[in-house]
């Protein structure tokens, strides 16, 4: 697909102008008198049908036109703005959205009964028959439809007499092209009348006081001329009349004067749309990503840095390097390189950074359907929507976000009822929010309401058999069997959650996601869910370990601290794979036995600790390198399933290292720790 | 050729506008909104501005009003936009100060043409 098709960019700019719309609509909701949201809905409405119509979107043009004219009585004051009217043409958005995307039978019954209920929400008055609410669709090929009274062409030619509207030369008409015009229909003959000119004294020299007497010879027809004059027509002096006509034309036989109706070729008759939109194909839409202009010139000054310096380096190997001065020089290019190479990362990663905005919009659509559903009063707040996420990251995070939000909507928050005996106000609150911290965004959602019963949870999870009756978990771990796969603590499965996609599927999501997912609660006072989500996919900060022969790379975000593994620390825990970190105990995992590398260990082992959600590991590595740029690549499917790794990247020797995956090296440590404890 | 500026709160139309007039050879300046547009109708001369009229910040009648008052812009002649054949409005438009108007949804040959009509040759 070119970048230079209107149709495909429409297609993006439709689902802008629907989100954007759609917000003005919500806030209606709230503010229903404001003339500025439904200034905003109306242009909305009016740029999907007039742009729509253009580019063969004619089931969505048909459509828009028929909500825009219901709500344009709504802008005229004509009919009131309340919530059914909102919740009618919100449907009607998602509808618009749908046809976007291609017309259909199906979709077509669909429209009509959208719009019986607007009309039903707006009250009786028919707004627009059938009829009559048709695009116009504009004749192509000519200006004015040839259905002019006097069309029909005489042989000898025309008398024409103009005077144009005074102000038309500052408006932009140029009367000597109106001339040419005229030249083009035939042979001409042209007098300049000069009895309308006033004395010099009141002359305004900017104003057009000349007329013109035009004697047409040809076989040009009356609407030809017409649309010579078609756009200053209803406010000059025109005459008209066939040559060598013995009686002037009867309509133009009083004079010059304005003509009383709308000139034919302004009041373009509809026609009449019969036949039912053809079904449009859903054609696959290539992915963009909208870039502000700013930044790519950033990223083009880099470039241009880029070749000089290329140059620079293209001289030094023509005159090679020689002495102290040639080595300085390369020294200088290669810094000045390594500088650009990470500009160029940084400024490139930015080119896919989107805010959260859009991400969140959706979600106050979904929490306004889901207090209609349940009949709660629920208040949706948005925080820190300007904080910049990676596109994909985005995308993938939508579902898991809709379940939190439905979770807290429809588990968390309580009826009115019940907020009321427990003295909180009957409104329900959820707040979702971003802020980046270091190189992770973190996404919060938060709710006023119940909370998470533990002891609920504890009976649930011993249920399912995930927890054994009396075993001693910490409020921690049984909040961590939320996450376990099937676990539901809903008593029923209501509409709204428990749809089959449980908080394991969100964990899995946000982990694919090289993020971590954390929940806290407090019964009575509400929960708040916390993920934490890398800025970008594509390129970590890593530390560089070796075990055995092979370099091994640990995502430095993860890394808490490298320590020494001292000779009696490894002999004396050897059972049980402990170590004392200040005031605490860590297990740590051998990865030389992990990986049976079967080379003799270094005699200075080290140990890399490493975190996330409060829970900690400590990883035995031969020795530590360095920090080091990951380019993340992704494993081959063959070894995609293989756990502890989460992918590969390329050294700068050319050699490759395994990224080690840290969720799963943590689990496994804490599993091996269970296990030793449980036995001995 | 000519300088021409497109005026539109719509990305796709501006494109479609611009496609049009630069395959004919002309030069096309793109203006998102009306305050945008009177922007850039201080900064240069334009041969031809085609407009819309339903846009936000400001609309296009008053942005009209507006580079009609501009010395750099004296005669330029001003296209606007119309979804319907609405009478009203474009004798509004004309007191403004447009020149001509066309009818959305327009083929790039009618687009042409009227940039022509008002162009001269």
């Amino acid at each position: 697909m070119s970048e230079q098709d209107p149709a495909a960019a429409f297609r993006v700019e439709a689902a802008d102008v629907l989100d954007a719309t759609e917000q003005a609509l919500l806030d209606l909701t709230n503010n229903l008198s404001s003339r500025e949201l439904i200034d905003c809905v109306f242009r909305g409405m009016h740029t999907l049908k007039g742009s729509g119509a253009m580019f063969g979107f004619d089931a969505l043009a048909g459509f828009t036109h028929h909500c825009e004219t219901a709500f344009d009585r709504v802008r005229k004051g004509l009919a009131p703005a309340t919530p059914e009217l909102v919740a009618t043409t919100l449907s009607a958005m998602d509808h618009m959205r749908a046809l976007v995307e291609g017309g259909s039978d199906e979709l077509e019954a669909a429209g009509a009964a959208i719009l019986a209920r607007l009309q039903a929400s707006l009250g009786s008055a028919p707004s627009a028959s059938a009829e009559d609410a048709v695009v116009q669709t504009a004749p192509p090929a000519t200006l004015a439809p040839g259905a002019a009274p006097a069309a029909a062409t005489t042989g000898a030619g025309w008398h024409i007499v103009f005077y144009l509207p005074s102000d038309s030369m500052a408006n932009g008409t140029n009367p000597s092209i109106l001339l040419d015009e005229l030249r083009e229909l035939g042979e001409t003959r042209v007098t300049a009348l000069t009895d309308k000119i006033p004395d010099l004294a009141d002359l305004d020299p900017v104003q057009c006081h000349i007329g013109w007497n035009v004697e047409l010879r040809g076989s040009a027809s009356r609407a030809d001329i017409d649309d010579v004059f078609i756009f200053v027509m209803d406010d000059m002096d025109l005459f008209i009349e066939p040559l060598d006509s013995e009686e002037p034309a009867p309509a133009q036989a009083a004079a010059p004067s304005p003509p009383q109706a709308p000139s034919p070729a302004v009041a373009t008759p509809p026609p009449p749309k019969s036949q039912p939109p053809a079904a449009r194909k859903v054609r696959p839409v290539e992915e963009t990503v909208r870039v502000p202009a700013g930044r790519l010139d950033v990223l083009m000054d880099r470039v241009g840095e880029l070749v000089i310096v290329q140059s620079r380096l293209a001289q030094l190997a023509e005159t090679g390097v020689v002495g102290a001065a040639g080595e300085l020089a390369l020294r200088s290019i290669s810094e000045e390189v390594e500088r650009l190479a990470s500009e160029l990362r940084d400024t490139t990663m930015v080119l896919r950074m989107v805010p959260v905005t859009a991400l969140f919009a959706r979600f106050r659509r979904l929490v306004h359907d889901l207090a209609h559903e349940t009949g709660k009063s629920i208040e949706f707040l948005t925080e820190g929507e300007s904080t910049e996420i990676d596109k994909t990251v985005s995308e993938q995070l939508a579902d898991p976000i809709v379940h939190l939000v439905r979770n807290a909507c429809d588990h968390g928050l309580e009826p009115a009822d019940e907020r009321g005996a427990a003295g909180k106000p009957a409104t329900g609150r959820i707040v979702l929010s971003a802020e980046q911290a270091g190189g992770e965004v973190l996404i919060t959602i938060q709710d006023d309401g119940r909370g998470i019963n533990l002891e609920r949870v504890r009976t649930k999870a011993q249920a399912n058999g995930l927890i054994q009756p009396g075993q001693a978990l910490s409020d921690h771990e049984l909040m961590q069997m939320i996450f376990h796969p099937g676990f539901s603590t809903a008593e029923q499965v209501t509409n709204l959650s428990g749809r089959g996609v449980g908080m394991d599927v969100v964990k899995r999501t946000i982990e694919g996601l090289r993020g971590t997912i954390d929940m806290a609660s407090q019964p009575g006072k509400g929960s708040r869910v916390t993920l934490r989500i890398p800025l970008t996919l594509a390129i970590i900060e890593g530390l560089l370990v070796r075990v055995g022969t092979g370099n091994y790379v640990i995502p430095l975000a993860a890394v808490e601290e490298c320590i020494e593994l001292r000779g009696e620390d490894d002999i004396r825990s050897r059972g049980r794979s402990m170590i004392q970190l200040r005031d605490s105990l860590i297990p740590f995992l051998r990865l030389r036995e992990l990986f049976a590398t079967g080379t003799p260990p270094d005699p200075f082992q080290k140990i890399v600790v490493i975190g996330t959600a409060g829970e900690r590991v400590g990883l035995v590595v031969d020795q530590i390198i360095g920090s080091h740029q990951t380019v993340i690549k992704s494993m081959s499917p063959l070894h995609r399933d293989i756990p502890s790794f989460s992918g590969a990247t390329i050294l700068g020797d050319g050699g490759v290292a395994l990224i080690l995956d840290v969720v799963q090296l943590i689990a496994l440590g804490q599993q091996r720790e269970e296990r030793l404890r449980a036995v001995g | 050729m000519s300088s021409i500026l497109t005026v539109d709160d719509s990305s796709s139309v501006r494109m479609a506008i611009r496609i049009a007039l630069s395959g004919a050879g002309h030069t096309v300046a793109e203006a998102n909104d009306g305050s945008d547009g009177l922007n850039k109708a201080r900064m240069a001369k334009y041969d031809l501005i085609i407009t819309d009229l339903n846009m936000p910040n400001m609309n296009g009648l008053d942005m009209i009003r507006e580079i009609r008052k501009l010395p750099i812009q004296t005669g330029t002649p001003i296209i606007f936009l119309t979804t319907e054949s609405d009478d009203s409005l474009k004798q509004q438009a004309r007191a403004a100060g447009a020149t001509g108007w066309l009818v959305k949804p327009f083929v790039p040959d009618h687009l042409l043409k009227v940039a022509q009509k008002v162009l001269g040759r």
